[in-house]
């Protein structure tokens, strides 16, 4: 059905499609729009779930963990400090190779307290062993929470999925949305491990030196599966529902001697950036980086490469060019942009591109050269 | 002792120390629950006692969790399964840290909530399981590894804080008691909603005290008055009978303070309200069970 | 591209003005996005809400600077803030209020929605409801057609005065 939702109800529609058993969540700007959806959904018999009213975010997580080892499907969402908080269950679900599905809607970290967009919130959780996908549309927004639940409760990954969407920009921007009759495209959630007191386990025991390790090669392995996993999933989506999707999102890539990465909304409005600098005359494309967890294969050998930065890891640099840096291979010009929702057009990218120094860093906004 | 059935939940394997009692209290609660049953437990002894992967002493479903989240798993898991249709009995069994302090959140939540599961809290009366230091419900003047000279404030009360959430069902229980305890875990089950039992476990390297005394301590917790044994359902009081008498003719607090190591050498004053608090105890549960207040 | 910023305080409807005018456009089969900027103000304080209508897919996220239209829900901001930062030679300024304003440069129109919202008796917890009438405005100043914001306000309303309501301010425009 087409209508128009934010980015929040998207995901709140996208949660009703999949039918969860469990939601267990507490409120915290951008996202509270996503849980006051589900729990209007329940309260009115349009979702048959449990709704879990919790009192913080690490004990929202707790509870899709415990929800999740009985095998039933959960969801939850957060943001910011919210994820902080959760930090360690945000770990245990990963160990525990639960297919839990959050929706992160990603925002600034306190102090100063902002509720505007950037990424470091996401990234402060990149080794736990969740899933990572960002995503740049009200529409990409729903369909990648539906192929989440797919892709999270698949035997070949059992692990959880986050999906991450631009605070306000994305989380209250009012765009077109056509949802979709799922038919069974998501098949009921079956966890092997799930718990049977007729066969009763020990859970996340003691585990020692000698056998500790091999719990966490299993979860690498499956991370590296997983790339196949999302292709398919991604692959079946598209059949069923006529709308693609892959590791990255290239933009006029194919005879680009400069190519932007980006994610989430600045990595849409690059596109805009790509036109202007074509009509120059300049062979720009963008690369909107959309799997972040797993890390994908970046062909961008051979070619200028200008990244923008809505994170910083102190002492550092930003945390996607120094991905791509190593997984890529390229020295790219790093643009430091956007953080706590710092206004950046599409004017401003196509500034990065005209005035880029590859290997070198620099922040939007801040005079001097790093 | 009839009533209680053979089954053994718990095997011969376990890790725990000679003469634990949350081990032996553990065993009674699963005689008490059945198979149907998964055990929730956050970081406590009893992470331990359960056994060292690949093996499990337990022949109940166990979900370990970290330590400030045993209640809210709990309660995600008892609304799965009764999203399932299923009547599976979800258990957070917990120490006194992991109950009384990092996660009193979690358990307050789940409590107003009215999750539909049984908490029971094992209290040894410190930081069991990282060798013995403070926790909120140590007792006044007892030492620890991180109060040596005696802790200087009182237990703290968790069972007001749980009543302050009117569970249809709360009880407190020991060790020494475990026929009390098995009918408390029954009655508990058989009751909807949030339910919570409190039982003091005696712990012989903590407490410092022989390992074959563990029966004696507990008992002398109750004979002293130090610990009351009472049930509160839907709100009322019962008094059980160990405690009934202990209040009406208490054994003299010396002979549970002499036999612990923990309480050597304790000053006068700190005997004297140690007192005090029992007396004030005693007074406010039995002016509450005769419906003075 | 025709982008347009509406100027209201919080509580008066500007982000849901934002959403009728873009689900709108959409029933008239163009793209649109309805974008709020979220101060940490609370209500009564200016906001700004953004609308992009376009024949293409609309990629852009960040905020109007040139503006084709400024909406003005509450003139009293004009004190305030520079409602005409921006607009782009040849735009246009819509205000709310029974008389022309002076200081207005441009093709200044007014209606007065808050006299057609209280003589609806559109009011909500005692403020008048200006998000539905000025889609009858917009509508006739041809941002978007009649018969789409009648549909659009239906869609996110189900009492039939805002329609109406629409309909007197498509009626009273003035220039």
């Amino acid at each position: 059905m087409l209508t128009i939702a934010t980015g929040n109800k998207a995901v709140a529609a996208a949660v009703k499609a999949a039918r969860p058993g469990v939601v267990a969540a507490y409120p915290i700007t951008p996202q509270t729009e996503i849980v006051e959806q589900i729990a209007e959904y329940v309260t009115d018999g349009d979702l048959e779930s449990r709704y879990i009213p919790v009192e913080s975010e690490h004990s929202a997580m707790a509870a899709c963990i415990g929800a999740s080892v009985t095998g039933v499907r959960t969801f939850t969402a957060t943001s910011s400090h919210g994820l902080l908080y959760m930090h360690e269950m945000v770990h245990w679900a990963a160990g525990a190779r639960l297919p839990v599905v959050m929706a992160n809607v990603n925002r600034a970290l306190g102090p100063g307290w902002n509720t505007w967009a950037e990424h470091t919130d996401a990234f402060s959780q990149r080794d736990t062993g969740w899933l990572q996908v960002f995503v740049g549309t009200v529409q990409e927004a729903y369909d990648a929470t539906l192929m989440a639940f797919k892709i999270a409760e698949d035997e070949r990954v059992l692990l959880p999925v986050m999906v991450n969407l631009d605070g306000f920009s994305l989380s209250h921007i009012t765009q077109a949305l056509d949802t979709v009759d799922i038919g069974d495209f998501l098949p009921p959630c079956h966890l092997p491990h799930a718990i049977d007191t007729e066969n009763p386990l020990g859970y996340g025991p003691m585990t020692g030196p000698a056998d500790y390790f091999r719990f966490r090669w299993d979860i690498e392995r499956s991370m590296r599966d997983a790339r196949g996993v999302i292709a398919e999933v991604e692959g079946e989506f598209c059949e069923r529902f006529g709308r693609s999707y892959g590791p990255t999102e290239d933009y006029r890539c194919e005879d680009a001697d400069v190519v932007v990465v980006a994610m989430g909304t600045l990595g849409k409005e690059a596109e805009v950036a790509i036109d202007r600098l074509r009509d120059e005359g300049i062979k720009a494309g963008s690369m909107r980086l959309r799997w972040f967890r797993p890390f994908p294969d970046l062909d961008l050998a051979g070619r200028d490469v200008v990244v923008i930065d809505r994170d910083y890891s102190f002492g550092f640099g930003g945390v996607v060019a120094h991905s791509i840096r190593s997984k890529a291979g390229v020295s790219p010009y790093s643009v430091i942009a956007g953080l706590g929702g710092q206004e950046v057009t599409y004017n401003d990218i196509a500034d990065f591109v005209r005035d880029r120094c590859p290997g070198e860093e620099t922040w939007f906004g801040v005079n001097d050269h790093v | 002792m009839s009533t209680i059935p053979e089954e053994e939940y718990i095997v011969k394997c376990t890790s725990a120390c000679a003469g634990c009692s949350s081990s032996l209290c553990l065993r009674y609660v699963l005689k008490a629950a059945g198979p149907d049953s998964v055990l929730v437990v956050p970081a406590c002894c009893t992470s331990v006692i359960q056994g060292i992967y690949p093996g499990t002493a337990m022949n109940v479903p166990v979900y370990n969790i970290a330590f400030a989240a045993a209640a809210a798993c709990a309660s995600g898991m008892s609304e799965a399964f009764r999203a399932l249709g299923r009547k599976t009995n979800v258990i957070a069994y917990a120490g006194d840290g992991g109950t009384a302090d990092i996660g009193v959140q979690a358990l307050s939540g789940a409590l107003e909530r009215g999750t539909d599961f049984l908490y029971i809290c094992y209290d040894n009366e410190a930081y069991g399981n990282t060798g013995m230091q403070r926790s909120g419900a140590t007792p006044l003047g007892a030492r620890t590894t991180t109060t040596p000279g005696g802790k200087p404030t009182a237990k703290k009360d968790l069972d007001r804080i749980v009543e302050a959430h009117n569970p249809p069902y709360m009880a407190t229980a020991c060790s020494a008691y475990p026929l009390d305890l098995y009918k408390k875990v029954k009655k508990a089950l058989s009751i909807p909603g949030p339910k919570f039992i409190h039982i003091l476990a005696p712990c012989p390297p903590g407490w410092r005290y022989p390992t074959e005394k563990t029966v004696e301590m507990g008992k002398l917790a109750v004979k002293t008055g130090t610990w009351i044994l009472y049930e509160r359902e839907y709100g009322r009081l019962t008094i059980n009978g160990p405690s009934k008498t202990a209040m009406r003719r208490p054994a003299p607090l010396e002979d549970y303070i002499k036999g612990q190591g923990r309480f050597k050498n304790l000053s006068p004053e700190i005997l004297d309200r140690m007192r005090q608090q029992i007396e004030r105890n005693v007074q406010r549960l039995a002016r509450e069970e005769a419906g003075a207040c | 591209m025709y982008e347009i910023r509406i100027h209201s305080r919080g509580g008066q409807g500007g982000v849901t003005a934002a959403k009728l005018l873009a689900l709108a456009a959409f029933r008239d089969g163009k793209y649109a996005t309805a974008c709020p900027f979220y101060g940490a103000e609370r209500r009564g304080a200016p906001v700004v809400s953004f609308v992009r209508i376009d024949g293409e897919p609309i990629k852009i996220y960040s905020q109007i600077h040139e503006p084709d239209l400024v909406i003005v829900l509450d003139t009293s901001i004009m004190d305030v803030v520079d409602v005409l930062q921006g607009l782009k030679a040849g735009g246009t300024v819509l205000l709310n209020s029974a008389h022309p304003i002076t200081g207005c440069n441009g093709a200044s129109l007014h209606v007065d929605l808050t006299g057609i919202a209280l003589a609806e008796n559109l009011v909500v917890a005692g403020s008048p409801i200006l998000n539905t009438p000025v889609l009858g405005a917009l509508a006739k100043m041809g941002v978007v057609t009649l018969p789409s914001a009648e549909q659009a306000i239906r869609e996110m309303f189900a009492d039939e005065r805002n329609v109406k309501a629409a309909r007197v301010a498509y009626e009273e425009l003035k220039a």
